[in-house]
């Protein structure tokens, strides 16, 4: 069933797909930012693959991984038309996960980003969901999603500086803390009266 | 409102609302609801936009809970970051406990033995249990109902001796290991087992008298909250979320993990959406749990309950002391942790909530690259916007609860 999903990613977008493993038996499909949303799309609406859920959005920052293994988690296709191999992708993945409710299957979709153009369209005009995972990933990471409405940090707090799961933010440190509102953080809002 | 009839949320028309506007032109006000709002079960800030009593806007902030998770989980060994699972949905933590090996388990390539997974399969059950008490209780509660939250709460407290019983600790779990579980059932667990839910079902049995049928509760309830099927797919809901709206999807039914494909039970669905749907499914769903304990303490077979493979799980104690081998695979397991291959992994758990999946990357060494949770309530909180504006706002405290928000998950 995996491999199956995979061919039919393949057969549609050919060059659009650096490479694909199934590992535990999750189909998995690292492909080029240009198209991500024309193969999402197409994902959820071919009957083939059906995929009415995006169920998460992450990150992971690749920067510390161990270079000989990287072809495990992204493999990319030998000669690949792009010049890319799996030692060479950038720094940065961010990584979706599929589900399909009707065919009860799954399959993860990758995007490889480097930390100078590390800009993601974004998939919210696809589904809902994308919105919050989206906003997660930028918090955490500092990837940009082009054409996310509401940008805004998640879990964290607006003055807080860095992005803390990339592999250079420090385990401990100090942060500025949040400054107490003025009267005039409301009063200027045109709501308050 | 100035009319002199309650007007109810749909009852006014477009243009009626237009006109109420435009003679207040002005008159929206802006408040905060929380961080810590005693009608809200968990930390969570809506700042209202409110026109008179209808909510016109609402931005919702998350994140008074982060504590880090899964920066934390990058830091010890794979085997150091199960306490942290704990703290997760801190109401029901064996179903991460459970979700948790299992996505390292997959990676392995390793099975537990028959005996641990139904060992497993009965602490999600007792957890969905404990989860759905404790959202039934606070809900009746925070709509005024002090009576039924006893109900809830004294039947939750009836199962928490016996998850004390088994793991040492009530809410801090960490039962599950990779490769098995801490330890076997003690003695005589069935009968204890039966005999607290047993109370739990009366107790249920009860707050059902007192709730279901109860004019003000299905008022508050009924059509308030209400969530399209659409909405729900759309917006990446898992669980009772999704049932609610009338969708058939139940990890334990349609994916089905550990051995839920033996068990005979029903998949519970709801079909408008709404708070009193919610309500429902989980009354339903505990007696749907309550019926698979049944079946697992029947069919529940005898053997090991750690698989026989000292790279895994550690070694017996005698072996330890008394033979080389044993040490150095005790002190390797502890020190070095699991040596598990690099690739990355996902794997998905039927929740309290909905569907808790664990996102692991390894770079071959006895640490975890990456440890990334997906939350059921994360998801359920980026659709909780459009099912409460233009409503009332007294209708944010029924909707919030039914969707059971829990601090420790969504924040993470």
């Amino acid at each position: 069933m995996s491999q199956k999903l995979i061919d039919i990613v393949r057969a549609k977008f050919g060059d659009a797909v650096l490479g694909s493993h199934s590992t535990g038996g999750d189909a998995t499909v690292l492909v080029v930012r240009e198209k991500l949303v024309e193969i999402m799309t197409f994902l959820r609406d071919d009957p083939r693959s059906a995929m009415q859920q995006l169920i998460d959005v992450t990150g992971v920052d690749y920067s510390e991984f161990p270079i000989e293994f990287r072809a495990r988690t992204s493999p990319v296709d030998a000669g690949h038309k792009s010049g890319l191999t799996s030692a060479t992708l950038p720094r940065f993945e961010v990584v979706y996960h599929l589900l399909s409710l009707s065919l009860k299957h799954r399959l993860r979709v990758k995007v490889a980003i480097s930390l100078e153009d590390s800009i993601v369209p974004s998939l919210s005009g696809v589904w809902l969901a994308a919105g919050f995972g989206e906003r997660e990933t930028w918090d955490m990471y500092g990837v940009r999603f082009e054409g996310l409405a509401d940008h805004r940090r998640i879990l964290l707090y607006e003055e807080f500086e860095g992005h803390p799961l990339r592999k250079d933010y420090p385990l401990r440190g100090y942060q500025p803390l949040v400054s107490l509102p003025t009267l005039s953080d409301y009063t200027d809002q045109e709501t308050y009266r | 409102m100035s009319t002199t009839t309650a007007p109810s949320a749909s009852g006014l028309s477009a243009a009626q609302s237009v006109k109420a506007t435009a003679d207040r032109s002005g008159d929206l006000m802006t408040i905060n609801m929380g961080p810590s709002h005693p009608a809200t079960h968990g930390t969570v800030k809506f700042v209202l936009t409110l026109d008179g009593e209808m909510v016109q806007d609402v931005d919702i902030h998350i994140g008074y809970l982060h504590r880090g998770f899964e920066k934390m989980a990058e830091q010890g060994t794979w085997q150091q970051v199960l306490p942290y699972t704990d703290r997760l949905n801190y109401v029901s933590p064996m179903v991460n406990n459970v979700g948790y090996v299992m996505a390292v388990e997959k990676l392995m390539g390793i099975t537990a033995t028959p005996r641990a997974q139904y060992i497993r399969m009965l602490i999600s059950e007792i957890s969905r249990i404990t989860d759905h008490f404790t959202g039934l209780a606070a809900g009746a509660l925070e709509l005024g109902g002090f009576t039924p939250f006893l109900y809830g709460v004294q039947a939750r407290e009836g199962l928490y001796p016996i998850v004390e019983e088994l793991t040492g600790a009530r809410l801090t779990t960490s039962y599950t290991r990779i490769g098995g579980m801490k330890a076997d059932l003690p003695e005589d667990y069935e009968a204890h087992v039966m005999k607290a839910l047993d109370e739990a079902i009366d107790l249920l049995s009860k707050m059902d008298k007192l709730l279901t049928k109860n004019r003000i509760f299905y008022d508050r309830m009924i059509a308030t909250g209400q969530l399209s099927q659409q909405d729900a797919i759309d917006s990446g809901c898992t669980g009772i979320m999704l049932r609610c709206t009338g969708v058939d999807w139940d990890l334990r039914k349609h994916q089905p993990y550990l051995k839920y494909d033996e068990m005979d039970f029903e998949v519970v669905i709801g079909h408008q959406g709404d708070n009193y749907d919610r309500y429902l499914c989980r009354v339903e769903e505990i007696k749907q749990s309550y019926k698979i304990i049944q079946q697992i303490f029947q069919k529940m077979p005898k053997g090991p309950i750690n698989v026989d493979d000292w790279k895994v799980c550690l070694p017996p104690k005698d072996a330890v002391y008394n033979s080389i081998e044993g040490m150095i695979a005790h002190f390797k397991l502890v020190i070095d942790g699991h040596q598990v291959p690099p690739g990355e992994i996902y794997a998905a758990v039927e929740g309290g909530n909905g569907e808790v999946g664990f996102y692991a990357v390894s770079q071959g060494n006895g640490r975890p690259y990456r440890i990334h949770v997906r939350p059921p309530c994360f998801y359920a909180m980026g659709i909780l916007k459009k099912m409460i504006v233009g409503h009332f706002l007294s209708d944010i405290v029924p909707t919030f609860d039914t969707l059971n928000m829990i601090g420790g998950e969504v924040d993470r």
